[in-house]
């Protein structure tokens, strides 16, 4: 899974008013490459919660990107490579992803998170 | 064809065996990937060759997220079936996958998804496999979640088996009640084997945009679903289905060239390649041949 899907998934479980984001426990983390594509991203970045992820970037351990961004960093290319390393070619492999609020484990294995929920959390 | 719906939940139906199916069935494979050629056609996203992120619900084995990927969009694709997720990591599509159940709604934040597809995936909700299911509930979850995690102006294409009219009623109000706008295409109405019925939805208030596409195979005649004049069709057909077959009459002249042209343009209505209509059409023969 990579941290795209990660910035937008939350915990749709009933009750939870903050499921967003979630935490993320790391077995194993894996690199693949991705085309580059500065359109992609820059119709993305407005779309990105930025704060959650340079976290989870950084649990990840890829500490590159900046704290504070501003809309006219889009035009260097060095931040679109860094943002584009971040965004799609990180992926966890295998760990969890908590949700903040109720401390739920969803299991990551072989990349696809187990987002089923049970009976009563729906 | 027997429907699985009928058959299993499907999380158990789409088993290893059923799932090997969509790797190796050349006729499975070209049929689903027509389908979200067509899916995407009517999510009329712009063309400015920007790639947008798009959610691919019932991604299956991932033959609809290749379309997608060779369009060169990003996608997430949602299944609720472990084995089917399982062939889509053999076959390294290029989408993040998600283990989850579309009735249980869709866990993504507000405004992200700039489209989504779904390939025969939505009538599995009319369904009601465990004692916890209710079908509205779901479509409710599901349709309501999927509104809000769509942007402005973003479409949804999904194309849709319903099992008769009332499910096809059932889905249809679920996602109006959402605050969707749009209804259904129907591809081909006139053939059985190749008509295929799209749920085109748009998100946002009701604009000229989000007048319902027409549906191929058909004479410019808009088949959007509150159109009574296509649901009096819906019905005219079906009741022609259990009328009994009419005895063939039998003349000693043949059949005319009216017969002819009307035949052509019948099959022609069913998507098929007809030879066009000439001076030769239904021509006699010189009584020597």
């Amino acid at each position: 899974m990579r941290l795209l899907t990660h910035n937008m998934l939350s915990s749709n479980i009933k009750g939870v008013t903050n499921g967003f984001p979630l935490r993320i426990e790391i077995e194993k983390v894996v690199e693949k490459q991705v085309d580059f594509n500065a359109d992609f991203l820059r119709n993305m970045f407005p779309k990105i919660e930025w704060k959650a992820l340079i976290g989870a970037a950084r649990t990840l351990g890829y500490v590159e990107l900046p704290e504070e961004v501003e809309p006219s960093r889009l035009d260097s290319e060095d931040f679109l490579r860094k943002f584009h390393h971040a965004l799609l070619e990180l992926h966890l492999e295998e760990g969890a992803l908590v949700c903040p609020e109720t401390g739920r484990r969803f299991p990551v294995s072989k990349g696809i998170p187990n987002m089923l929920l049970h009976e009563d959390e729906v | 064809m027997s429907r699985p719906e009928l058959q299993a939940p499907p999380e158990i139906f789409y088993n290893e065996e059923e799932a090997r199916k969509y790797t190796r069935n050349s006729r499975i494979m070209e049929i689903q990937s027509e389908l979200s050629h067509r899916a995407l056609e009517l999510l009329a996203l712009p063309e400015d060759g920007v790639p947008r992120l798009l959610l691919d619900i019932g991604c299956g084995s991932g033959l609809s997220g290749d379309t997608l990927s060779e369009s060169g969009h990003q996608w997430i694709g949602l299944d609720i079936s472990r084995s089917m997720l399982d062939v889509a990591l053999e076959n390294e599509v290029e989408g993040d996958l998600l283990l989850g159940d579309m009735g249980q709604g869709l866990g993504l934040r507000s405004g992200v998804i700039d489209g989504a597809i779904s390939i025969s995936a939505v009538q599995w909700l009319c369904n009601a496999d465990k004692s916890s299911h209710n079908p509205r509930l779901r479509l409710k979850a599901f349709f309501g979640s999927l509104y809000r995690c769509l942007a402005r102006g973003a479409r949804a294409a999904f194309q849709v088996y319903p099992e008769n009219l009332d499910q096809r009623e059932l889905i249809l109000s679920s996602a109006m009640r959402a605050g969707f706008a749009g209804g259904v295409v129907v591809d081909y109405p006139n053939s059985s084997k190749k008509r295929k019925e799209y749920l085109v939805l748009t998100c946002g208030p009701p604009s000229i945009s989000t007048s319902t596409p027409n549906g191929k195979g058909e004479d410019g005649e808009s088949s959007s679903d509150d159109d009574s004049e296509d649901e009096d069709n819906q019905t005219v057909s079906i009741s022609d289905r259990h009328r009994p077959k009419k005895k063939q009459k039998i003349t000693k002249k043949g059949k005319g060239r009216e017969w002819i042209i009307k035949k052509k343009e019948q099959m022609r209505k069913k998507g098929n390649v007809v030879p066009p209509d000439t001076k030769y059409t239904a021509r006699k023969r010189k009584a020597r041949f």
